[in-house]
This record gives C-alpha cells, sequence and structure tokens, in this order.
C-alpha cells in the first residue's frame, strides 16, 4: 500500500473545509417576487429563509392581482454573491412561485417604505420637531398637546435619518412597513 | 367529463385517473370516508403496512423500481407525523411521491382536536409542495395537480391534507387537464452551452463522467443515451451512490462508485480529470470531500433540471439545466454532426492511467476461513444472484457501502437505497414496496441488524401479502459504521455503538410466519444463500459476520479524493481533530 504515496496525516488544511471558496463580500440586495395568493405561501418563502440560513432584512407582502389571485413579496435580503443566487434559485423553485426579480442586478429601481413615528415632547423641542418633519416631507397624521405622529415615506435611509434627529426631540415609537419596490421604466 | 360524487369517492376516481395500481397506508378516523371507497372497488390494490414509515418508504420503492409516482394514505396525526421521515428522505433523494393524509373537520381545525396536527406546517420544510383542500369544489384539481408537481421536473414527495368533512361532501370532479398548471419546469438545455460542452469534449485529455441520480429519475431512455455516448466518446464513467445502473456496472468504462467509500479508480480519476461532466449529480459533501481540494484542475460541467443545484457548492465553467434525457440527446446530435471528435490518443493514455489505478485493488480484503466476511458474503450474493430478476435495496450503513461496492448493477431501477438522507428502517418496507411492483422478481434487502430491527415491523406486512422478500442481515452486533467512526475519530471509545440484546432472527422470522436462516460458517454460505433464493416466501436471513470490519477505500473527513484510505494499515492517526467535527 505504501507504494502509492498516498499522503498519510494532515495537509496544508488540516480542519475540514466544508466552506466553498466563493467571494465572501455583503451585499444587499432587494428581490422582488410574485406568488400565488393562497394560504401559506408566506410560510414558505419565510421558511425557505430561516430553513437555509439567509438573512432577512426587510420582507413586505400584499395581494396585487385580485382577479389573478397574485401577491407580490418584496423582500430585502444580504448575502454573498453566491448566497443571493442560492436565494433566487431557492424561491424559483417554490411551487406558488411564478416569478423572481433580483431588482438590484436588473435594476434601476425605486424602492420606498412607509413609517409612523411618535414623537413626545414640549416646549423647543417640539417645535424643532415640526421644523425637521418639514424638511424631510413628513405629515402629521396625529396630535396632542405633547405628542405628534408623523407619516414618512421614503428610501430605507432617508427613514432612518428621520428616526436618528427624532430620537433626542422625543421619538417614543416608530412603526415601519419595509421596503416596496419596481423597477424603473417600462 | 365532471361528475357530482363525494371527495372520499373523487379521491379514489382521481388515482384511477392517474394510473394508480396500488397505495401503500394504514387506516385512522380521519381517512375512514377514503377507505370506505377503496372497500367498494378493486381497481386499486390498498397494501396495509404496520406502521406509516413503512408505507412512504414502501412507496418510495415502487417509485424507484418502476419510475412511476408512488402513493400514501395515512391517517390524521400521528399518521401524518409518522410520515415526516419517508418524505424528508423522497425529498433528498427526489423520488416521486403523493401522500394523502386525513385532517379533523374543517370547523374543529386549530382547536386542539383528538389527532389533529398542523400537517401543512410540518410537512412544508419535507415536501415539494402541499396543500390543504378545505373545499370539496378544489379537491380533484389539487389531486391531478399533485400528481403533475410530484412527477415535473425535479421530482419530489407532495402532500394533499384532506379534512374529514371534505371527503363527506360532494362536489364536482373532472378527469385530469394536460397543462392546466402553471408549474412547468423547462427539460430542453441551452443549446449555446451544450455546444460548449461537446467543444470541451472533443479536446479533453483527461474527462470524466460523473453522474448521479438525475440519469435515472430522466427514464430508461436517459441511461441508454448515457450508455450510448460513454460507449462512443470511450470516457471513463463513475456514479454516485444514487446513480448505480445507469451505466452497467460490466461496461468497459465503468469506474464504480465514487465519494467517501467509493473506489479508488473513480476518486482518483475525479481528482485527476481536466473535464467533469456531471450528469444529474448534486456534488454532495459525500462526493467532493474538502471543497478546496476537489478536482482542482478541471473545466466542470453540470447537467441538471434544478437550477438551484448549480454552483450551490461548486462553481462550475458549463451549467446546463435541464432534463437529462433531453440534453444527452442534444449533446450527442451535436456531437455526431461536429464529426464525432475526441482525443483518442490522449484519452487512451487516460485510460491506462486508470488501469493503474484499477490494479491497486482497492477493495481486496483479508479473508477469512473462520468467520464470514462482510465482503465475502457480498461477493457469493452477488455470483449466485447475478442471472436473476434482481432488485437490491439497502438500509444504512457499512453493509450498504459494501452492497454499492460489491453488488453490479446492469441496468436503472434496480437498486434503492437511502442516500441523501441515511434513514436507518429504509430497506425492509422499500424491499417490500419494489416486491409489490415485481411480484416475480428477487427482491433482496440488504441490511446491518441494527437498521433493519428500526423496521422490522413490516415482516408482517411481507406475510401478510405473500411477498417473498429476502431480508440479507449482515450480522456484526454492531452499529458498524457508527463503530467505524469511533474507531478512526474518536479513540476507540466505543459508545453505545452495540446492541446486548439482538433477537433470535431465526425464532423472529417464524414467529412473523416466515423462514429464518442463520449462517455463521463461511463453508455454509453457498448453501445458504441459495437456500434463501430458492424458498417460496419471505426470509430473515441472519449472517453472522466480522464484528470489527472495516469500510475502505474510505475518504476521512477533511481529506480530498487523492487522500483515500485503502486498509488498515493506513488508518493509524490520519485524522486530525478538526475532521472529528464532520459527519
Amino acid at each position: 500500500m505504501s507504494a502509492l504515496h498516498i499522503k498519510k496525516g494532515s495537509t496544508s488544511h488540516s480542519a475540514y473545509n466544508l466552506r466553498p471558496n466563493f467571494s465572501d463580500v455583503q451585499e444587499r440586495h432587494t428581490i422582488t417576487i410574485l406568488v400565488e395568493n393562497e394560504p401559506g405561501v408566506l410560510a414558505r418563502v419565510i421558511g425557505l429563509f430561516s430553513g437555509r440560513g439567509y438573512n432577512i432584512d426587510s420582507l413586505t407582502v400584499a395581494e396585487v392581482d385580485h382577479t389573478g389571485h397574485l401577491s407580490r413579496i418584496t423582500i430585502v435580503t444580504t448575502g454573498t454573491p453566491q448566497v443571493i443566487e442560492q436565494i433566487k434559485a431557492q424561491l424559483g423553485r417554490i411551487v406558488s412561485v411564478h416569478e423572481v426579480t433580483d431588482l438590484t442586478v436588473a435594476g434601476p429601481f425605486v424602492e420606498r417604505e412607509l413609517a409612523i413615528v411618535k414623537v413626545v415632547g414640549e416646549g423647543d423641542k417640539r417645535v424643532e420637531a415640526m421644523r425637521l418633519a418639514e424638511i424631510f416631507r413628513a405629515k402629521v397624521v396625529d396630535t396632542t398637546l405633547n405628542s405628534f405622529i408623523f407619516e414618512l415615506t421614503g428610501a430605507p435611509d432617508k427613514i432612518d435619518a428621520f428616526a436618528e434627529m427624532m430620537r433626542p426631540l422625543g421619538l417614543t415609537k416608530i412603526a415601519r412597513t419595509g421596503v416596496a419596490a419596481l423597477l424603473r421604466g417600462n | 367529463m365532471t361528475r357530482e360524487m363525494t371527495g372520499a369517492k373523487m379521491v379514489v376516481q382521481a388515482l384511477k385517473d392517474q394510473g394508480v395500481d396500488t397505495v401503500f397506508g394504514y387506516p385512522g378516523g380521519a381517512v375512514l370516508p377514503i377507505y370506505d371507497e377503496i372497500f367498494l372497488q378493486n381497481d386499486i390494490r390498498h397494501i396495509l403496512v404496520r406502521h406509516e414509515q413503512g408505507a412512504v418508504h414502501a412507496a418510495e420503492g415502487y417509485a424507484r423500481s418502476t419510475g412511476k409516482p408512488g402513493v400514501v394514505l395515512v391517517t390524521s396525526g400521528p399518521g401524518a407525523t409518522n410520515a415526516v421521515t419517508g418524505l424528508t428522505d423522497a425529498l433528498l433523494d427526489s423520488i416521486p411521491l403523493v401522500v394523502l393524509t386525513g385532517q379533523v373537520p374543517t370547523f374543529m381545525i386549530g382547536s386542539d382536536a383528538f389527532q389533529e396536527a398542523d400537517t401543512v406546517g410540518i410537512t412544508r420544510p419535507c415536501t415539494k409542495h402541499n396543500w390543504l383542500v378545505k373545499d370539496t369544489e378544489k379537491l380533484a384539481g389539487t389531486l391531478h395537480e399533485a400528481f403533475h408537481v410530484a412527477t415535473a421536473g425535479r421530482p419530489g414527495p407532495v402532500l394533499i391534507d384532506i379534512p374529514k368533512d371534505v371527503q363527506f361532501a360532494t362536489g364536482t370532479y373532472h378527469a385530469p387537464k394536460p397543462a392546466a398548471s402553471h408549474y412547468q419546469p423547462p427539460v430542453k438545455g441551452d443549446l449555446d452551452a451544450i455546444t460548449e460542452l461537446v467543444a470541451a469534449l472533443e479536446t479533453a485529455k483527461r474527462p470524466v463522467f460523473y453522474t448521479g441520480g438525475g440519469v435515472i429519475n430522466s427514464g430508461p431512455g436517459a441511461s441508454q443515451l448515457l450508455r450510448e455516448l460513454v460507449d462512443a466518446t470511450g470516457i471513463p464513467v463513475t456514479s454516485t451512490l444514487m446513480g448505480l445502473g445507469a451505466y452497467p456496472a460490466s461496461g468497459k468504462n465503468w469506474l464504480g462508485m465514487l465519494g467517501m467509500h467509493g473506489l479508488y479508480e473513480a476518486n482518483m480519476a475525479m481528482h485527476d480529470c481536466d473535464l467533469m461532466i456531471n450528469i444529474g449529480a448534486r456534488f454532495d459533501d459525500r462526493i467532493t470531500g474538502r471543497l478546496d481540494a476537489f478536482s482542482p484542475n478541471s473545466i466542470k460541467a453540470h447537467i441538471d433540471i434544478d437550477p438551484s443545484s448549480i454552483n450551490k457548492v461548486i462553481r462550475v465553467d458549463i451549467p446546463i439545466v435541464g432534463d437529462v434525457g433531453h440534453v444527452l440527446e442534444d449533446i450527442l446530435k451535436i456531437w455526431k454532426s461536429r464529426g464525432r471528435k475526441v482525443d483518442s490518443e490522449s484519452i487512451a493514455k487516460w485510460q491506462s492511467q486508470i488501469t493503474e489505478w484499477r490494479d491497486v485493488r482497492c477493495l481486496a480484503y483479508t479473508a477469512s476461513e473462520g468467520t464470514i466476511k462482510p465482503q465475502y458474503a457480498l461477493e457469493r450474493l452477488e455470483a449466485l444472484t447475478k442471472g436473476h430478476n434482481r432488485y437490491i435495496t439497502t438500509e444504512v450503513g457499512q453493509h450498504q457501502m459494501w452492497a454499492a461496492q460489491f453488488l453490479g448493477f446492469e441496468d436503472p431501477n434496480r437498486w434503492m437505497t437511502s442516500g441523501g438522507l441515511g434513514t436507518m428502517g429504509y430497506g425492509t418496507p422499500a424491499s417490500i414496496g419494489v416486491q409489490v411492483a415485481h411480484p416475480d422478481a428477487l427482491v433482496i434487502n440488504v441490511a446491518g441488524e441494527a437498521s433493519w430491527l428500526m423496521n422490522m415491523q413490516e415482516m408482517g406486512t411481507a406475510v401478510q401479502y405473500r411477498l417473498p422478500v429476502k431480508q440479507f442481515i449482515l450480522n456484526n452486533e454492531r452499529l458498524g459504521m457508527v463503530r467505524q467512526w469511533q474507531e478512526l475519530l474518536h479513540g476507540e471509545r466505543y459508545s453505545h455503538s452495540w446492541s446486548e440484546a439482538l433477537p433470535d432472527f431465526v425464532k423472529l422470522a417464524e414467529a412473523f410466519g416466515a423462514k429464518g436462516i442463520c449462517v455463521s460458517d463461511p463453508k455454509d454460505l453457498d448453501d445458504a444463500i441459495m437456500e434463501m433464493i430458492n424458498y417460496d416466501g419471505p426470509v430473515i436471513f441472519d449472517c453472522l459476520v466480522e464484528k470489527h470490519e472495516n469500510c475502505f477505500p474510505m475518504i476521512p473527513s477533511g481529506k480530498a479524493h487523492n487522500e483515500m484510505l485503502l486498509g488498515e494499515a493506513e488508518t493509524q492517526g490520519v485524522i486530525q481533530s478538526g475532521g472529528a467535527v464532520l459527519v
């Protein structure tokens, strides 16, 4: 047997390496999925992400075609290029999925999110909150003598920026819808 | 044709219209209306198993040996949860199954009713697709769609959960409509990519075909095309565990199985090739070993019907998404039209290198006069059953790998084994499913005693339906593969890898109403095997073998294809601590 010159013992990498030699650069992608609006379809998509260890940064879903019973799911995810490719291929494999589009690749695309933000404060802080809201084109949708609820639409980073500004001025609660997105042009 | 009928009747009618002749099942409260309809007809044969897991594995055996989808009928709650292992097994090995489960009535769903379980929720990750049908009007369409989804594209198990009130209610039945489904995976491969592959094939100096279960799943035509392509080009071919039989073991270009316990020549060819053509396999971790040392200098082409298989673990140069049969047909057509070119001179050199590797005789083992070596038992089984119309199933472990190494498969659909999931307890029920589909064939389940005990209750099924399945148990009184790993990786600490209370298998056979044969002397082995073959009925064959035999060759965890262990002498201190974390 020794005549075979089979190397014994460890090689240059003694630990088992099951990790593929793919790029480890993390990319953020916005993916839209057109699905049949049937019971459990969201669970299929979410289960795929949790079961295979993919990330969901944001997810929105609603029926967009009432006659065809089709819903559009918009998912923002982060992963290596290889993982992003797998996510799309795995989504495409789900029987209820009609179409998978990676807007980040197919792009340019429009991305919008809605947030409602409760800011509690009095005096100068209240005035400042109002002034900043105007700069961000946020609308006041509810007010009391010591609180506002602002409604704001925009790309996620605009909402992040607004929330950051409002924090010292009394931001107490924020609710965000997650991203909805479509390709530009036709 | 549309007709009014109850949901229960629709189930039976749809099965008939889909050409189903056999259902494996177990009745219970939530499927009684369907069982009533089964009672009232004679077209569909129902095989009563002893455990729902057995029903699913039997259906898998039926499906793998016929190419048709297997059908299972079980009740709600525990009936459905017992089916989960079989569903997962079928999902990982891409076996088409249609599993029907009963469910509590729609108005009781969510109330924690008796024998209620969230079956579609539990089985969502272990089916290709599943449905809960809450309206009898939608039942017929769903049943037909289920058969379509199970068999179209990459095959897999599907499940329909049918509440009891939906079975009782009346609705409109319609026959299957072709192309009614939006689910239509493409089968034709991209011609540019196929041409690129043909060009690579024409100039390759050290090419190898690496084939898998996808060739079997694509149908017997795909195996024929593979044989034609291999024989016309003279390119050597290896196969995964799942693909054995697609290319005949007696073929002159056959390298044997590859992978962790694959043949030396197959793994060396994979490591040193300059063109790897993966046909319907998926670069499973049992195949690749260490990824950063996997076939480092080859151009890799990958033919797979499932786009998610491509670039999942190994980056390939020529991806082709399509059905193996269709793609092979196009490869042959284009290759012939371009003048049937190969670099024959280089391939002849490559073949002679392979012959050198073959001469290592990697399956050699130390013979023994006093005890039966498991390899010897399989060699004798092979020699004495070769001419028969033979189907082999296996359990999981050492015996499974030895069976893959020592038995030769000349045709597809003759080898049923749990590859992806590695389900101990698969083989006995699978052998029953195979025998139901092929009543006159010689069906042998090559087993280890530990795996065999996991679903031994199905001997009752074999006896009831007079299915002459042969349970060929290589009994080492150990969990052989676990023991082997403990020896090599865990300092010979044999933690719980043996049983101190095994049954007397001959008496057990008699208790079931089957025949028991026990053999321990190599001199008696041939006669005993002949007695097993010639007995007209189910047999439990207790073959007492060497207890501490290890399965070689072996690519240890953390090693590359060219670092195989060929025998006991090479095992000392070979596996480093890093490898021990792996399965």
